[in-house]
């Protein structure tokens, strides 16, 4: 995904003076051909994430687009307060990308986990959150974001995701995409997660169970209307995310449920990381294994739950 | 670069006494202000009042009918705690009228006790949390290198206020990128809200830090007006490099009573108090 954003940050930047890529002291040889065709926007800001992103706000306020990258427990967590006055209060249009999001970089360790950085972003007045599936997402979210006069979040895979779009997406803020259809439960994926939905999708089927499966790159602000749409066809909504259950893609669908005037038919069931740090060692998908987001933990979670319904309304 | 002398020094150095008389109103203003509206953090805009008459009324280029216009030179009180301070001088110099300063902290108010995000005409910043102003500061003045404009970008930090990780995050960039139309002041009042800053974290010698940081440094008295012009006016220094002005400051300075006693940090003047410094300050 990271190529797919380097490519994608260098056509605007060729197109776009006002477009100006701030890095975090990595993606080395990423942005070569960004630099060739804008020197004088592109900045390696040093390991020094609270300057770059009071920067990117004040280079805001004078009318650029700055875009700014680095690996994503550094461009949130470390700076939320950054965050919050200098891009959200202000609300000055900077873009963040934080590169090898929920547990890409599952072998280095909890420091470079962000599985909390959604549920932070989220609640700052007039942030977007973006957490594209594939490159071809990616590439429309950020052209999207380029057009929103505020600050946007997009959370990133890091490379080798597999692509899920057959076509180039030309919108992606507020949209989503069946990606496999279904009429016994529908799942809502966001970001590298949905790779994990559909290939549960395809567990389901085996065992007799038809999934519908779209992907749901806007966490923020979330779409109503397909939430309607899935909880009134549905029995069963299930929320996927690469992302702790507190505060995020779920959580949002849930404060929506919540907060309904009329009940929906369908039921609600979250799948994400649990509330702790993984302390062994382990590359991506052992760590998806460990926090039940595999796509053999999706499968079992949601034939368990299906099963559980009451007699009345299981499948036949 | 030729000035725009249309906008620039409305005040001339010949004429520094016209200076302090400003100065000298802008402290009763802050005084007044901190009584009517029992708001604190008075002895800290007290002490930067001869800063922002310097910048204000001699060395930035602005048009207070054009806030916004893209060359202007922009200010950032990045200790925005001495919001008073900026208030009264932007209303002075015809930013906005005194009525918007009279509904200071009022409910409802456009000015608050930190300033907010274009509060009112003439705020470029919203700041108040310490350490963030300097940052804005440095994107600012790369993207007037970026586009091609000759403004210059100040930011008035606190001594306190270099406790902050942040500032000397933006101090190695601004020097790594030559930034030279960038210029901090720092308003070196010796004190931090409860303690003298130098007992709390080992700001001396700060002068020399900022010239380590590659920072054109100079040490000045930061109520000696003429100083403050002469070495604010002097960025782009030439040297390729962003200036430093230490402002050796006093914390309350011009109310013989405030003056160096750190309790006026939260302190808020009485009626009687509100008098005593209007008269000292020979103003009715």
């Amino acid at each position: 995904m990271r190529n797919a954003f380097a490519d994608e940050v260098t056509k605007q930047g060729k197109r776009d003076p006002s477009i100006v890529l701030l890095a975090g002291d990595i993606g080395n040889r990423l942005f070569d051909e960004f630099k060739l065709a804008a020197p004088d926007r592109f900045y390696n800001c040093g390991v020094a994430e609270a300057n770059m992103v009071g920067m990117a706000a004040g280079m805001a306020m004078c009318g650029l687009r700055p875009v700014v990258y680095t690996i994503t427990p550094f461009i949130t967590y470390r700076v939320i307060e950054q965050i919050r006055d200098d891009l959200c209060y202000h609300h000055v249009p900077v873009i963040l990308v934080g590169t090898g999001s929920g547990l890409r970089y599952a072998s280095l360790g909890a420091t470079h986990h962000s599985l909390e950085e959604m549920a932070m972003l989220r609640t700052l007045p007039g942030m977007t959150v973006l957490a594209p599936a594939d490159g071809a997402e990616l590439r429309a979210c950020l052209r999207d974001a380029l057009r929103l006069d505020g600050p946007v979040y997009m959370r990133i895979g890091k490379k080798g995701e597999p692509a899920l779009h057959a076509e180039p997406v030309e919108h992606a803020i507020g949209r989503h995409f069946l990606l496999r259809d279904g009429g016994d439960v529908c799942l809502l994926a966001t970001g590298v997660a949905a790779a994990n939905a559909l290939e549960a999708a395809a567990l389901l089927e085996a065992a007799g169970i038809a999934a519908r499966v779209v992907s749901v790159p806007t966490v923020k602000p979330l779409e109503t209307g397909l939430l309607e749409e899935a909880f009134g066809s549905f029995p069963l909504v299930v929320s996927i995310e690469e992302h702790g259950l507190i505060g995020g893609f779920g959580a949002a669908i849930a404060e929506w449920y919540a907060d309904r005037e009329t009940p929906v038919g369908g039921r609600l069931l979250r799948i994400g990381t649990a509330d702790t740090f993984m302390h062994e060692a382990g590359e991506t998908e052992y760590a998806q294994e460990h926090y039940g987001i595999s796509a053999q933990a999706i499968a079992r979670r949601i034939e368990r739950r299906l099963l559980a319904r009451p007699a009345h309304m299981r499948l036949a | 670069m030729a000035k725009d002398t249309s906008v620039n020094s409305i005040v001339s150095l010949r004429d520094s006494h016209d200076l302090r008389r400003i100065a000298a109103r802008l402290r009763a203003e802050v005084v007044a202000m901190s009584h009517r509206a029992g708001t604190p953090h008075l002895a800290s805009a007290l002490s930067c009042i001869d800063i922002l008459t310097a910048a204000y009324w001699h060395v930035l280029r602005l048009d207070p009918a054009q806030p916004d216009a893209s060359n202007r030179d922009r200010f950032i009180l990045s200790k925005g705690h001495a919001a008073t301070a900026l208030y009264a001088t932007l209303a002075a110099r015809g930013f906005f009228p005194q009525s918007t300063l009279d509904s200071y902290h009022t409910d409802g108010g456009a000015l608050a006790e930190h300033p907010g995000p274009r509060c009112a005409p003439g705020i470029e910043a919203a700041t108040g949390s310490l350490g963030h102003g300097l940052s804005i500061g440095v994107g600012e003045a790369l993207a007037g290198r970026i586009g091609g404009y000759d403004y210059r970008v100040y930011a008035l930090l606190s001594d306190g206020e270099c406790n902050e990780g942040a500032v000397w995050e933006a101090a190695l960039f601004a020097a790594a990128q030559h930034l030279d139309r960038l210029c901090i002041v720092v308003d070196y009042n010796k004190w931090q809200a409860t303690a003298r800053s130098n007992e709390t974290m080992s700001l001396e010698p700060l002068g020399e830090k900022w010239a380590a940081f590659g920072w054109d440094a100079h040490e000045v008295d930061g109520h000696d007006l003429e100083a403050l012009c002469e070495h604010m006016d002097r960025v782009p220094s030439g040297s390729g490099k962003p200036t430093a002005i230490i402002a050796h400051t006093i914390k309350g300075r011009g109310i013989s009573f405030m003056q160096d006693d750190n309790n006026w940090h939260y302190r808020i003047p009485n009626a009687e108090e509100l008098a005593l410094a209007k008269a000292e300050l020979d103003l009715p």
